[in-house]
């Protein structure tokens, strides 16, 4: 029984630390980057694999990912400036609509739940650089394993209703979005991200949700309310809103100009170790899959009927095939889950019958309904983002 | 790698709950753990101008998990960290502060050979 609070790091073998395997394999550059990275408990949360403190990065052991609902409390952590909010009072929260509009506002909660319409979608939220540390070369930056992603029911109000609401001008061209988190110095950039005004205004997806599976969102996941952009990456779902502001130029703040952008190429890579000529933000998430279970290093019996297990997503076209392989020659189709929209995870699984003993390899790649896939070798850009090369894990058949 | 020791990470909550199912928090309010201890800096020169710094900005495990890198790499990401992010960093501290990254987390070649190897391998 572990006392409250206190959290023993799992030695290697639980199966989101798996143990190191010996020499140049897959799994073995995955352990060095997920070695000695322990569990912990932040408040709201359960055990979570930490990846920094302060700003805190917690990212969601594997297990979590062989069903379509992320739970609130294992839901992954990223936050980029401190000070952090840790308290937020509804009673003053105010979320400012304003800008080019002809009626700036100034929400409560209240005025949110019973002044616009309720709406919920259910969307994966991927951090752009989920799977970095895995990048060969490697590359500075958040050291992710693979739990930077989940998926959650999202509750809210329509983002182009708001701006309806405060009577947007037809001059705004985009529209920023800012937190209650604060630069720790002036000369610091303020997180902000922005969104066009015609890609709001086409799609009745994005959100300003305030609910998350069914319950206030966490404080590490937004309360009291968050930005959902069904099918892009996290980086523009702004936590802890508190302004909305329509402007009438683009916006060149160093979170959209700067950071947070990708080669200009049908990839979004370059040659390992390369710099791209054009760049343009990340926007919509590629298609990816990954195997829950069993984990990486399983022994299984030859024989037996293994059951994987896992979930394939992509940027809102929807998953149309999960495909299994153990040679990367022969694949064959995984069962696929309930469908629970085009932006959610989806679950599927397989039922491996292993004949040979030996080291088997498994792969799992999903296509969607453009037919976009996964490659079979990891694409490569200076900022390790974008990973989605397909997954696979090692048995070891007896 | 690092091996396994009791991490005493200790939190406390508060929350006052409105009255009623499904009702939202009126207020919530969370307590932050501190640094982990087990992210600690490796000994090396100047490594307490590192710690003077670059922890007014963020913890030491932004550091210690990166990739090991030789010093221009490191000189990239502390010249980032000044003219990005606006660190008021001196530049004889930040030559102190890459002669201990590029020293404690240095790149020896090593890093660049292993990956070959795991490449190569199918």
């Amino acid at each position: 029984m572990l006392a409250l609070g206190v959290i023993p790091l799992l030695d290697a073998g639980g199966p989101w630390l798996p143990g190191s395997r010996g020499g140049g394999s897959h799994s073995a550059e995955a352990d060095d980057a997920m070695a000695g990275r322990p569990l912990v408990r932040y408040p709201e949360k359960t055990d979570l694999i930490l990846l920094t403190s302060r700003p805190p990065q917690l990212e969601t052991p594997k297990p979590y990912f062989d069903r379509a609902i992320t739970p609130n409390e294992a839901f992954f952590v990223r936050y980029h400036l401190i000070p952090i909010p840790t308290r937020v009072d509804l009673a003053t929260w105010r979320l400012r609509v304003g800008g080019v509009v002809d009626k700036p506002l100034a929400l409560s909660m209240g005025d949110l739940e019973t002044g616009f319409e309720r709406v919920s979608v259910v969307a994966v939220n991927q951090c752009s650089g989920n799977g970095r540390s895995r990048f060969v070369p490697r590359v500075f930056g958040g050291q992710w394993g693979d739990g930077a992603m989940g998926n959650a029911e999202w509750t809210g109000v329509r983002l182009r209703d708001l701006l309806h609401a405060a009577g947007m001008r037809p001059g705004a061209l985009e529209v920023t979005f800012k937190g209650l988190d604060e630069p720790a110095a002036p000369s610091i950039p303020d997180f902000v991200k922005s969104l066009t005004v015609s890609r709001i205004l086409d799609d009745p997806d994005i959100l300003v949700a305030y609910e998350m599976n069914g319950q206030p969102l966490p404080m590490l996941n937004g309360f009291p309310a968050r930005l959902v952009v069904p099918g892009w990456y996290s980086t523009y779902w702004v936590k802890n809103l508190t302004e909305i502001t329509a402007l009438d130029h683009a916006f060149d703040g160093f979170w959209m100009k700067t950071a947070y952008r990708i080669p200009d190429n049908s990839c979004g890579c370059v040659e390992p170790g390369g710099k791209p000529a054009h760049t343009v933000p990340i926007n919509r998430m590629n298609v990816k899959s990954v195997i829950a279970s069993p984990a990486d290093g399983t022994q299984v019996r030859a024989g037996d009927a293994t059951v994987l297990k896992g979930v394939a997503f992509d940027g809102g076209y929807g998953i149309t095939e999960v495909l299994v392989s153990s040679d990367g020659a022969a694949w064959q189709s995984a069962r696929l889950g309930r469908d629970l929209g085009r932006y959610s995870f989806r679950e599927w699984s397989y039922e491996l019958k292993v004949k040979q003993p030996g080291a088997l390899r498994v792969m799992v790649r999903a296509v969607n309904r453009v037919g976009e896939s996964q490659p079979a070798e990891p694409l490569w850009n200076p900022s390790g983002y974008l990973r989605n090369v397909v997954d696979h894990i090692d048995l070891q058949v007896m | 790698m690092m091996k396994c020791c009791v991490a005493g990470l200790t939190f406390s909550l508060s929350l006052m709950v409105a009255v009623g199912v499904g009702a939202p928090a009126a207020e919530k309010s969370i307590k932050l753990p501190e640094d982990n201890p087990l992210g600690q800096l490796k000994p090396g020169p100047n490594v307490d101008v590192v710690r003077s710094r670059c922890l007014a900005c963020h913890s030491t495990d932004y550091i210690v998990l990166q990739p090991a890198s030789d010093a221009k790499k490191w000189e990239g990401e502390v010249q980032k960290m000044i003219k990005v992010y606006g660190a008021p960093i001196s530049e004889a501290d930040a030559q102190a502060i890459v002669e201990y990254l590029a020293t404690a987390y240095g790149d020896n070649g090593e890093k660049d050979q292993k990956s070959k190897t795991g490449k190569a391998e199918k």
